[in-house]
């Protein structure tokens, strides 16, 4: 497009562009700007005078205002929004500023030329009577526009329109926004992306048959498409994107060249240009190209070609756009791949870096350039599917993959079906060429590059405030100095990220009993969900112990193939801070080996499909983890209430027998004998000595996720059952948990619930959850509590101290509140559940870090421990 | 959380006196978070005994104490209400003030007077176990009995509680006895005190006049006493060793901070050699070996990391970071961050330096560390040192096979440590050379222990 005079009611610009108005004070740039744009949009240099000075016509502050105007322009086009420049921008170098920010950005440059004659510009300003400049200064600006006119396009830019009078500007109606070439988001597939094809017209053809599609191989066209069927019974037609390198090295480019052709201008495929594709167009069109890597080939295989074909190869090569952008943005296709910063931009940079990735400018000892692997650092939200650098494997890298599977070099050519996310190949028929560097060069780990590549995780993912979006729930922010706080637990005490893809939530109580002598019961738990709407809801006993998070896989290559960890057993105990339960790396791992044995002897890993499990539970004794509590604690506390009081007891009575009015002191005293005992005889109950690895119980409750699946879905009389298959398997140390339905509403049913409860403290338990029937549970407002636990009353001692039942203690203890407590349970519950979900959709574990790494730092929050 | 106080002098109902608590009655005084009462069991001329009886609120005890910072179990299942501890103390001022002063307005010639006494405590938290109870009262003429107790019958694998039921036996004056009460209860307790303040200085001078200037282990009785102000404690200790020489600090942690230093004096002496003009300290704690950097010049740019958010606020005061001059400010730059994390900011430096760093990790996670430091930050130089475990069997107190300290996940000899900076050496291309740091011995070398990585 050159620059023309415009007189037209209708122009239309790119939509992602940075537009310069261009023309002296006075000719109407602001109005224009007011008229044609959002007036977020316009970005003027005299507003910025404004902004830092009090006065919009300080020529003082220019230099000042118009970095204002450049840090507000650029943060506006790396979100990728339409900028406009309101300022005179008449001379050359100031052109320059803006045409260079415009590239950074990978946007288009448009020049909008208001070139007005000099008496509507000093009439206007005659008008204004904040402008009084000299007389001079308008001649100066309209001879500094002129000159510099005619050399637009060689400062840039392509889209030039240009405006010579009120009338011409009168008659101009709209701005339309023109889509980029790349912005295909309305197509939503589904897709079958093929890897480089160089010339194996007979693979592609095989490839394209296994994926469903009919050919006419002789005529090289689509007779009919692949079609897949939604789940509600819509049939969609499959569509081919092609990465690019359709030719050169192979023995058919011709043929699939016109095969592609087809499609393509049909409309039933895609294709973004390859290298080898760009360097056979700069042939065609008879620049000089040396007749290496391939090309050769393809220029003798073309000889036979009629020049009407090779003019419409020529065109079709011309027409191929960088990159496209698909199914709203989540998913990229481009032949070297693409970062997120030039993902539907469109700059000269953008095409280079779609054709040939980026490399470091060193050479290997094969003298090829080395590659930048510029998939290392993305981090961007689409999924980016590319070619170029054949690999032995295509395999997932923080959401991108590589589908060029050396067809030509003798290996097979992939297609990646979307969004099903499988990988389809088929063999090469022969090698036709021999890769100037070993395919695969490099790869000597048997961890895929996803896991090498999440063997360190980069910090600033997880420092300062962070805002994490989950699934099950609203986003989550996780402030800074709680992020601190995690950042020194999870480095010095958490176990290896790999194994960490889960962190349990904390628990809520139940709301404060009223009853005498009590400050939990069960009543109120019902309560909590009957408020929120709930029929049905399971009691589950509550174990004391240590809530423990179980990790197992079938053998050590599992582990390795699955989460990346060698060298480290076969599975992992972790508490609910992330730290390894065990101390002692042997017995872990014959701890492991018991309950992988049961697995296995139950038929769990066949009957789920998979090789390894994560378990939510309850490790018991209590004694194992908490030793040091105990002992500097709950033992230490009974140890001088018990050799204490019985001193002060003979006092007393020998006091009262003497006559002395003690009786009350006596009473007292005695009561809290009474109670010290009680809270002996409680913490008791949840120690015994761990010699062996059978003095370990373990209660599992909650069957979080095998391969490729979660549980969440299941309510939780399903994971009961799981469970109490699994526990079958090892009577000694499986623990199943016993377990009570209760209809809500049903006064027989949530009676038998607190007589239950009432049973299972006075044998000294610690009390039950109670969870809503179904794993996950919503109200208006979103999540409701997935448990809420009920403590019973001599537990409750260890928790709130020996005397807590004394009823002038308990009156101030009811006064506790719960809702930071429930706030915090939701919020970890939601990000544990994302953690998972996004483990076994195979993110970057970066991902999944993030997750756990907010559960840890939203524990740091200050809440009473007591809860 | 009870005293008894026992007298059989002829008549022994004269404790009564000289305690201004009528033998009849049973009275209480209010403390800062309970009460306590005062009864006599028995009070016949014969044998009169007058007992002090803590009532602490255990709920009170939390709620008057509480700030958000100080959410921690720990409070709310607690020993104070049984135990004999500087709350006693603060009853003992409360109900006994006359007495303790000395005063006794029927009867003053008991004041001063000598009198058998048997004093019970039940019970009585001694942190230093018996030995140590004995060593604060024997010194003083006391007679002692000491009953001790597990800390639960059923589990006698827990061992021995820090609880006793002492008795001890004086011909003292009453208000001596209380006095050293006052102070001693607190002292074998050791635990957190509910009423430092201020005047605690005047209050251990005038409790401690006659009797504590002479106590063999008064510099002990004096840190104890005013634990958690190391500053107060000083003072304190200087107005009763009045112009007496301070005796040096205990002699092993005298031992670590010298070998402390001289790593760090080491590691800025190979520094300077190296002549590199930018050093991140990766691990630098309260920030040591910064101050040391910082003094030279050719030090250009120092970057101070650590993982505890705590020590760098230290540092930063220490290293006085808001008052330092502007060019000297932009040399220094301190960060929270942990080796097991890429970072980007550790990178460009021309010498990273590890001092005592690697043995706090757990050894699985040290695959992360060595590619944080030798493959992203990739200085020219790498220091590490880290403690030599042959060295362990020197240090008398060190059970065998114990760590130097109880955060380390490993302590490596010096063949482990070849062996793991070789691989790494090798695995990313740096070429090591390794000395022993700190007073070497011939066969089991220094006992801490250097590598120097430097770039091929």
């Amino acid at each position: 497009m050159s620059r023309r005079n415009t007189k037209l009611s209708h122009i239309s610009i790119p939509e992602l562009s940075l537009v310069l108005l261009i023309g002296p004070s006075g000719a109407g740039k602001s109005t224009f700007a007011r008229k044609f744009f959002k007036s977020t949009e316009v970005i003027s240099s005299d507003v910025c005078r404004g902004l830092i000075s009090d006065d919009e016509n300080n020529q003082a502050v220019s230099a000042d205002a118009f970095e204002v105007v450049r840090f507000i322009a650029a943060k506006r086009l790396k979100l990728g929004l339409l900028t406009v420049i309101d300022a005179t921008n008449v001379q050359p170098e100031s052109r320059k500023e803006w045409v260079r920010l415009a590239r950074e950005y990978h946007v288009l440059p448009v020049a909008i030329v208001l070139n007005m004659p000099e008496r509507v510009c000093q009439d206007r300003n005659v008008l204004r009577t904040d402008r009084n400049f000299g007389a001079h200064v308008i001649p100066q600006q309209i001879g500094q526009l002129k000159r510099g006119l005619r050399g637009l396009r060689e400062e840039g830019f392509r889209h030039i329109f240009e405006m010579r009078s009120e009338e011409d500007v009168a008659m101009l109606e709209t701005i339309t926004r023109t889509p980029l070439y790349n912005n295909k988001k309305e197509e939503h597939g589904p897709f079958d992306i093929i890897g480089d094809v160089h010339g194996c017209y007979d693979e592609l053809c095989t490839l394209l048959h296994t994926l469903g599609y009919q050919l006419d191989k002789e005529n090289a066209t689509l007779i009919s498409a692949a079609t897949t069927t939604t789940a509600d019974g819509y049939t969609l037609i499959r569509k081919p994107v092609f990465v690019g390198d359709l030719v050169d090295r192979g023995p058919k480019s011709p043929q699939v060249l016109r095969l592609v052709m087809n499609m393509v201008g049909n409309g039933q495929a895609l294709c973004v240009p390859g290298n080898h594709d760009a360097k056979l167009l700069r042939y065609l069109n008879g620049k000089n190209v040396q007749l290496r890597h391939g090309l050769e080939q393809t220029v003798a295989q073309l000889a036979g070609e009629t020049p009407a074909f090779l003019e419409s190869v020529k065109s079709f090569i011309d027409g191929l756009v960088s990159h496209y952008v698909l199914d709203d943005g989540k998913l990229v296709v481009a032949h070297a791949g693409l970062k997120e910063s030039m993902q539907g931009r469109g700059s000269g940079a953008v095409r280079e870096f779609c054709l040939y990735g980026e490399t470091t400018g060193e050479t290997d000892e094969f003298g090829l350039p080395v590659r930048y692997n510029w998939a290392l650092e993305y981090k961007g939200r689409a999924m980016v599917v590319y070619g170029h650098t054949p690999v032995p494997v295509a395999q997932w890298l923080n959401n991108t993959i590589d589908i060029d599977t050396g067809c030509v070099f003798g290996a097979s050519l992939t297609a990646l079906r979307y969004p099903e996310r499988e990988l389809v190949s088929v063999p090469a028929l022969e090698e036709y060429a021999v890769p100037a560097r070993p395919i695969g060069y490099n790869a000597e780990s048997t961890l895929s590059v996803q896991q090498q590549y999440d063997g360190v995780l980069d910090i600033a993912d997880f420092t300062g405030k962070q805002i994490l979006e989950t699934r099950y729930s609203h986003n989550i922010t996780i402030r800074e100095e709680n992020n601190i706080a995690a950042l020194e637990v999870m480095s010095r005490f958490a176990v290896n990220p790999k194994w960490l893809i889960y962190l349990p939530p904390t628990m809520s109580p139940a709301e404060t009993s009223q009853e005498p002598g009590m400050l939990e019961n069960p009543a109120e738990g019902l309560q909590y969900f009957r408020d929120a709407g709930i029929t049905k809801v399971i009691c589950e006993t509550k174990h004391m112990g240590s809530r423990a998070v179980v990790i197992v896989c079938r053998d050590e290559a599992a582990a390795a193939a699955r989460f990346g960890v060698t060298g480290e057993g076969n599975g992992i105990v972790y508490t609910r801070t992330g730290r390894a339960f065990f101390t002692d790396k042997q017995m872990e791992q014959a701890f492991i080996a018991r309950i992988n044995t049961a697995l296995i002897n139950t038929g769990f890993y066949e009957s789920f499909d998979t090789d390894w499990v994560c378990l939510d539970a309850e490790l018991m004794p209590w004694s194992a983890k908490a030793q040091a509590l105990l002992q500097h604690q709950y033992a230490a506390v009974g140890a001088a209430a018990g050799h204490a009081l019985p001193a002060v007891m003979n006092a007393l009575q020998q006091a009262v027998s003497n006559g002395a009015p003690a009786q009350a002191l006596l009473d007292k005293y005695s009561q809290r004998l009474g109670q010290t005992t009680r809270y002996a005889a409680a913490y008791r109950q949840y120690c015994w000595p761990v010699n062996e690895l059978s003095d370990y119980k373990l209660a599992p409750f909650h069957i979080m996720a095998t391969e490729g699946k979660t549980y969440f879905d299941k309510d939780h009389e399903w994971h009961m059952s799981a469970i109490k298959n699994i526990c079958a398997g090892d009577k000694q140390i499986l623990l199943a948990t016993p377990y009570l339905l209760v209809d809500i509403g049903d006064a027989e049913s949530e009676k038998a619930a607190i007589t239950w409860w009432e049973q299972l403290t006075a044998a000294g338990g610690e009390g039950m959850v109670i969870k809503p029937y179904t794993f996950l549970s919503k109200d208006a407002k979103g999540l409701i509590q997935p448990a809420i636990k009920i403590r019973g009353k001599e537990y409750l001692r260890i928790i709130y101290g020996p005397e807590y039942d004394a009823e002038e203690n308990l009156a101030r203890l009811r006064s506790r509140k719960l809702s930071g407590k429930r706030s915090l349970a939701l919020r970890e519950f939601a990000l544990g559940l994302e953690a998972l979900e996004r483990f076994v959709n195979k993110e970057p574990l970066q991902l999944v870090h993030r997750c756990v790494f907010a559960i840890l730092a939203l524990e740091s929050e200050a809440v009473d421990p007591r809860l | 959380m009870l005293l008894t106080i026992t007298t059989k002098r002829y008549p022994a109902t004269d404790l009564g006196y000289l305690l201004h608590k009528h033998p009849a009655k049973v009275q209480t005084v209010t403390l800062t978070a309970g009460s306590a009462h005062i009864f006599y069991p028995e009070a016949t001329d014969q044998s009169c005994t007058a007992a002090l009886l803590l009532d602490i609120d255990p709920v009170r005890l939390v709620r008057g104490n509480n700030g958000p910072a100080d959410f921690v179990l720990e409070q709310y299942v607690n020993d104070r209400p049984y135990v004999a501890s500087s709350f006693m103390s603060a009853a003992i001022a409360q109900a006994y003030s006359s007495a303790m002063n000395g005063r006794c307005k029927d009867k003053p010639h008991l004041v001063d007077e000598a009198i058998p006494f048997e004093i019970n405590l039940s019970v009585l938290p001694v942190k230093g176990g018996e030995a140590l109870l004995r060593e604060f009262f024997e010194p003083l003429g006391y007679d002692i009995t000491v009953q001790s107790h597990l800390l639960d019958e059923q589990f006698p694998e827990w061992g021995q509680s820090r609880y006793f039921n002492v008795t001890l036996r004086h011909t003292l004056p009453l208000k001596t006895i209380l006095s050293q009460l006052y102070i001693l209860i607190p002292v074998c307790d050791n635990d957190k005190h509910y009423f430092i303040g201020g005047h605690e200085i005047e209050k251990l001078m005038e409790k401690g006049k006659g009797w504590l200037d002479t106590h063999p282990a008064k510099e002990l009785i004096t840190r104890r006493y005013l634990r958690y102000i190391g500053p107060l404690a000083k003072e304190a200790l200087g107005m009763i060793m009045k112009d007496e020489v301070l005796p040096v600090e205990e002699k092993q942690p005298k031992d670590k901070i010298r070998l402390h230093d001289l790593r760090l004096q080491t590691v800025r002496e190979i520094l300077l050699e190296l002549n590199v003009a930018t050093v991140a300290d990766m691990g630098c704690g309260e920030g040591k070996l910064l101050r040391l950097l910082m003094e030279k010049p050719a030090f250009k740019k120092i970057l101070g990391m650590d993982v505890s958010y705590h020590a760098l606020e230290i540092a930063q005061s220490k290293l006085k970071m808001d008052r330092l001059p502007e060019m000297q400010r932009a040399r220094l730059q301190l960060v929270q961050g942990a080796l097991t994390y890429r970072d980007k900011r550790l990178s460009g430096f021309d010498a990273g330096v590890l001092v005592e760093v690697i043995e706090h990790l757990d050894e699985p996670r040290l695959a992360a560390l060595e590619k944080v430091v030798f493959e992203y930050a990739r200085p020219q130089y790498v220091i590490i040192t880290t403690v030599n475990a042959e060295y362990n069997v020197l240090y008398e107190k060190l059970d065998s096979g114990a760590f130097r300290h109880t955060d380390h996940r490993f302590e490596w000899t010096r063949s482990q440590f070849a062996t793991w900076g070789d691989r790494v050496a090798t695995q990313f291309g740096y070429e090591v050379s390794y000395r022993p740091l700190g007073e070497t011995d011939e066969v089991l070398g220094g006992p801490s222990q250097l590598a120097l990585f430097k770039r091929s």
